[in-house]
């Protein structure tokens, strides 16, 4: 399966160490999705669209997903839309 | 004890960055070179599918294209790479302090300290490349031994995404085999000097007599041999320390060919700022100053002159090289690329001898006025200042030496 990157507009928070938690994004869609709960914060190469940066796992509404921040743009790897293939 | 000297090598480093962020070109014959239209239309780095196709780094871009038709050509993103760059260092520095970089693709690393944290030299080497592999997307290559040269030649042994070990039980077996110009400091000229003395690989300029060696080629001799038989004790240095910088310099090919000894000042004028500039940044000064020359015949030299007091003020630096210049070009063709390079470097705190002319304060005045404008430039860009010469000949300075200064493999001795 092919995968597609897709940059979002991320709200997140900054600690005063500097550390970023994301908070909520708004998705090419125009909806938003809050972030229920960060699982995991690592460094990580996005293979499936290419890039490399901070990987954080994040569930949102019971799904477990992968959102990069890679510089200072945030994107998350998802599935081709149908109409691609 | 052995050291633990690591040399790491990115596999295809430009080209595998450029397929980390294109993967749909991952099976694809891929090449990144310079643009053809400012005249830097070479191979600089190809993946493997290319290479197969005999793709060379360093030919022509349309040469490129009539080995492999399909060739996909990916203009260099420098900024990315120094990212990249950068980023393999911060994960070489995790384990251990003594990163000796080499290049923007290459370094050493020193793990003899950190054996009982990350275990021994194989163990260390897995863990980094690894690492580099899930955190980067990119591979690399590790050769492992306890001096320099050989973690080099392991390197180079097996690639890509590999580690080899040449140790004192297997080196016999697996360095000695190899030819003598996978070794560092054997180019074409040494292998070629070699092959005549029937010395062909490295094991032969191992078995060689040293003062055999020493007799054909000087003190180069000595080195080879002690390259050879895995003598060298060079040190990894620390990262980051100056102790390595042997010289500065910059060079570059022009948009357009000179054909003028104004055009040829208003290159060196830059060249020669850049240079200050990277001088005084790092707290140096030079001795020598030389300048390189390479007509649109590409046939090139280089000329240098010893200075009565070290420099690191601009004004100085390009009276020399356009001394130099004038000196020595005769202008049978237009050129095609200059260069600057000073030379003999000192810390620039070492104390100076005045004179009663008051020639040193004359030239404190001109450090002065080179430093105010090297903070100008770094707020407001390079271009923020700029010489009446730089104006005149717009289109053939429009480059910035220093910041787009491509950084090309450094030299082994510093």
């Amino acid at each position: 399966m092919q995968a597609r990157k897709v940059y979002i507009d991320m709200t997140a928070e900054f600690d005063e160490k500097g550390n970023i938690m994301p908070i909520s994004f708004k998705y090419e869609n125009g909806i938003v999705y809050k972030i229920d709960k960060v699982l995991s914060i690592r460094k990580m190469a996005a293979l499936k669209t290419g890039g490399a940066g901070l990987r954080y796992t994040c569930r949102i509404k019971n799904h477990e997903k992968y959102i990069f921040l890679e510089e200072n743009r945030w994107f998350i790897e998802t599935q081709k839309r149908a109409q691609e293939y | 004890m052995d050291r633990i000297v690591l040399h790491s090598d990115c596999n295809c480093f430009y080209a595998s960055v450029e397929c980390l962020y294109h993967p749909e070109l991952r099976d694809k014959p891929v090449a990144v070179g310079g643009d053809e239209k400012k005249r830097h239309g070479i191979i600089l780095t190809k993946n493997y599918i290319a290479k197969k196709y005999g793709i060379k780094t360093g030919e022509a871009l349309w040469q490129a294209r009539l080995k492999c038709p399909d060739l996909v050509i990916i203009p260099p993103d420098f900024k990315k790479y120094m990212r990249f760059s950068k980023m393999t260092r911060e994960i070489y520095l995790e384990f251990t302090n003594l990163v000796e970089p080499f290049g923007l693709d290459e370094a050493w690393l020193d793990c003899t300290a950190s054996k009982d944290i990350f275990g021994g030299g194989m163990e260390t080497a897995e863990k980094i490349r690894r690492k580099i592999k899930k955190e980067l997307g990119i591979t690399v290559s590790i050769g492992v031994s306890w001096n320099k040269i050989y973690a080099k030649l392991g390197s180079d042994y097996k690639k890509p995404d590999a580690v080899t070990v040449f140790d004192r039980e297997n080196y016999k077996k697996l360095v000695f085999p190899q030819p003598a110009e996978n070794m560092l400091y054997v180019g074409r000229a040494n292998k070629r000097r070699l092959a005549l003395l029937n010395i062909r690989t490295i094991g032969d300029i191992a078995k060689a007599d040293r003062e055999f060696l020493h007799k054909h080629f000087g003190k180069w001799g000595y080195v080879l041999h002690s390259f050879a038989n895995g003598y060298d004790i060079d040190p990894v240095r620390e990262y980051n320390s100056h102790a390595g910088i042997k010289s500065i310099g910059n060079s570059f090919t022009l948009p357009r060919d000179l054909n003028t000894n104004g055009e040829v000042f208003a290159a060196l004028a830059l060249l020669s700022e850049s240079v200050g500039a990277r001088l005084r940044e790092h707290g140096l000064k030079g001795s020598v100053v030389s300048v390189s020359v390479r007509d649109n015949g590409l046939f090139s030299f280089e000329r240098q002159k010893k200075l009565k007091l070290s420099t690191d003020i601009n004004d100085e630096i390009l009276k020399a090289a356009y001394e130099l210049f004038i000196l020595n070009y005769n202008w049978q063709k237009p050129i095609r690329s200059l260069g600057v390079r000073v030379s003999d470097l000192a810390e620039n705190t070492e104390a100076i001898q005045m004179d009663i002319f008051g020639t040193d304060l004359k030239r404190e005045k001109r450090r002065n006025l080179d430093k105010s404008l090297d903070s100008i430039r770094n707020r407001f860009g390079p271009k923020a200042v700029v010489r009446g010469t730089e104006l005149i000949n717009g289109d053939i300075t429009a480059i910035s030496p220093k910041t787009d200064n491509v950084i090309f493999p450094t030299a082994y001795f510093k």
